[in-house]
């Protein structure tokens, strides 16, 4: 894959350049020794993300400033990236597996007749080839694929590959590109936006989640504190979301969000297989339960067998002095 | 109006998962319908009752995948069609391919599948229809609403709301949250055995043999490395508690 370009379309949220589009730089650059590294910008409010990109690893930085593009409209993303692939031809488009991600690259692989790697978390490269690792079975099993046709398309797991240490000395040449005439054939109405403390499940370093030993959706309250202290993310399992809780988007576990955290702190949850499908990989885990016996206790590096609401403030109270420090 | 719906015959999520030469066994594994598609199957049946649609169920998998089928059958789809692919050395591009020319076999208004399967896990095939069949699509939805030919859609976009709409012809992957499935109910399950299941082999459906042709291969399947219990703290809770942060910060180094 020597002298190729490799386009890696970068997404920003609220304002800042997603970690994961890093991440997704720092792959392509991990797989093409010799290739140029192309960012991908879109909307005009990027501009300001160009010194971060070339810093992570972006030779070149593609920017298309067409306002339909400022927000992440899966229709329009599609249709300006379909443009920027089929005028540069890249050997491969890395991005982030991101809600967008998983919106337009399914759709570009489809455009140009490839195949699409989705939801890596490791990536080898050697002189058989580039294979990609990636989770099946919600984590259970994984898998080691290669593209044997055509593009390589892939989208990476956020957490899981870590980004270039930044270098002030990388400079990156901008080239504006055309996005085409854009149809957009769906309309975002409104949107609103849930996560207050702006760290998104999937990209969280730390969770803190609750269980059904919660008993309310007030009972997640302690838990909301010691993750607005750890700069965390709050999650849930089934048995929370389904007594009503919390809401279903906190879910983790097999059929709600897979998630790879450094450091996952499960509160009132038993560890049901599906549960663990959906946090097992986490770094270091967590649990705290009153009942000694709970599963999760099996796979937990630190346990604490006790009412979370006596250990959890307690927590709280211990890491905030801690990092006050 | 009609109603296209994908379904697809996954494990149990309580099964663990066992390899047998280097690939995973399904011998004596307890299969259901993808829990997300009972979310796809539930609301197609829910227009259907509203507004007397017709409702297809479709599957690509292999012969097995019957049993999901007559699932969706008997929640109260009324035809089904499996396309069986002969071989598994199929991957999204040609799953795709397959539904997308039944589906313009079939024509139709909606198309509905579950945001992705708990097997593989890519969240591909929704999209990657939508593309094939060039019609518009929207994700992750947990609410739906069709009037006439325009479609509203609630999604959960990574912890945003999005309201989202567009018209007819268009493919909506169902998220957790979108209704309560339904359980098949004994007449239903009666009525699905008469109901007709049509069997078609991947090789029938005039595709290219690069259409038929997986884009990907599997280099390597293995399990990750058991996880071990560590230690259960002791002492009082504060004693816990404070051991705790001091294990975070200086052995685990995650705060």
């Amino acid at each position: 894959m020597e002298n190729k370009l490799i386009l890696v379309p970068a997404e920003v949220r609220s304002g800042q350049l997603r970690r994961v589009s890093l991440e997704a730089l720092a792959a392509a650059g991990r797989i093409g020794e010799g290739c140029r590294i192309g960012a991908v910008l879109l909307g005009r409010e990027a501009e300001k993300h160009i010194e971060a990109l070339a810093q992570g690893g972006a030779d070149v930085i593609y920017w298309a400033d067409a306002p339909e593009l400022d927000s992440p409209h899966a229709d329009a993303w599609y249709q300006a990236l379909a443009g920027i692939i089929r005028d540069l031809q890249p050997a491969a488009v890395l991005m982030g597996h991101t809600a967008l991600g998983k919106d337009v690259m399914p759709r570009l692989a489809v455009r140009f007749g490839c195949g699409l790697i989705a939801d890596c978390v490791g990536l080898e490269k050697d002189a058989e080839g580039i294979r990609f690792v990636r989770p099946i079975y919600a984590g259970k099993a994984f898998e080691k694929r290669t593209a044997v046709h055509g593009m390589l398309l892939a989208t990476i797991r956020p957490n899981n590959i870590a980004p270039n240490e930044p270098d002030s000395s990388r400079q990156a040449e901008v080239v504006r590109v055309a996005a085409g005439p854009l149809h957009v054939r769906t309309v975002i109405r409104d949107i609103v936006r849930k996560s207050a403390s702006g760290v998104d499940l999937s990209e969280a370093k730390i969770i803190v989640s609750g269980g059904r030993g919660v008993k309310s959706a007030e009972g997640f309250r302690p838990l909301q504190e010691l993750a607005d202290v750890l700069g965390a993310a709050v999650g849930a399992s089934r048995g929370a979301c389904d007594a009503g809780y919390c809401d279903y988007s906190l879910q983790i576990g097999q059929t709600g969000k897979i998630v790879t955290p450094d450091l996952y702190i499960a509160c009132g949850i038993s560890g049901a297989i599906q549960h663990l499908a959906g946090m097992s990989n986490s770094r270091v885990i967590v649990a705290i339960n009153k009942d000694p016996e709970a599963p999760i206790f099996q796979v937990a590096d630190y346990g604490i067998v006790g009412d979370l609401f006596e250990a959890v403030p307690r927590l709280t109270k211990q890491l905030k002095a801690m990092l006050e420090q | 109006m009609k109603i296209l719906v994908l379904v697809k015959q996954t494990f149990d999520t309580e099964e663990k998962i066992v390899l047998k030469d280097g690939r995973v066994n399904d011998e004596g594994v307890n299969l259901i319908m993808n829990p997300y598609d009972e979310y796809a199957v539930e609301e197609a049946i829910r227009l259907k009752e509203a507004s007397g649609a017709e409702v297809v169920a479709i599957s690509f998998g292999p012969e097995r995948a019957e049993s999901a089928l007559r699932t969706a059958l008997a929640m109260g789809a009324d035809r089904a069609v499996l396309v069986e692919a002969g071989s598994d050395a199929a991957d999204e591009s040609v799953a795709a391919k397959a539904l997308a020319a039944v589906a313009r076999r079939e024509s139709f208004d909606l198309v509905l599948c579950g945001y992705m399967s708990v097997d593989n896990g890519a969240a591909q095939t929704g999209p990657r229809l939508a593309e094939e069949l060039d019609i518009p699509h929207i994700s992750s939805v947990t609410k739906l609403t069709i009037d006439g030919r325009s479609v509203t859609a609630v999604r959960d976009a990574e912890g945003d709301t999005e309201t989202v709409e567009g018209e007819l012809p268009l493919l909506v992957t169902a998220q957790q949250g979108l209704n309560e499935p339904r359980y098949p109910s004994l007449p239903g399950i009666m009525k699905a055995k008469k109901k007709p299941l049509e069997r078609i082999a991947l090789s029938e459906l005039g595709l290219s043999a690069g259409d038929m042709s997986a884009k990907t291969a599997v280099t390597d399947i293995f399990l990750p490395a058991k996880r071990q219990g560590g230690k259960i703290l002791q002492g009082d809770m504060d004693e816990q508690a404070a051991e705790l942060a001091r294990l975070l910060r200086d052995e685990a180094k995650v705060v």
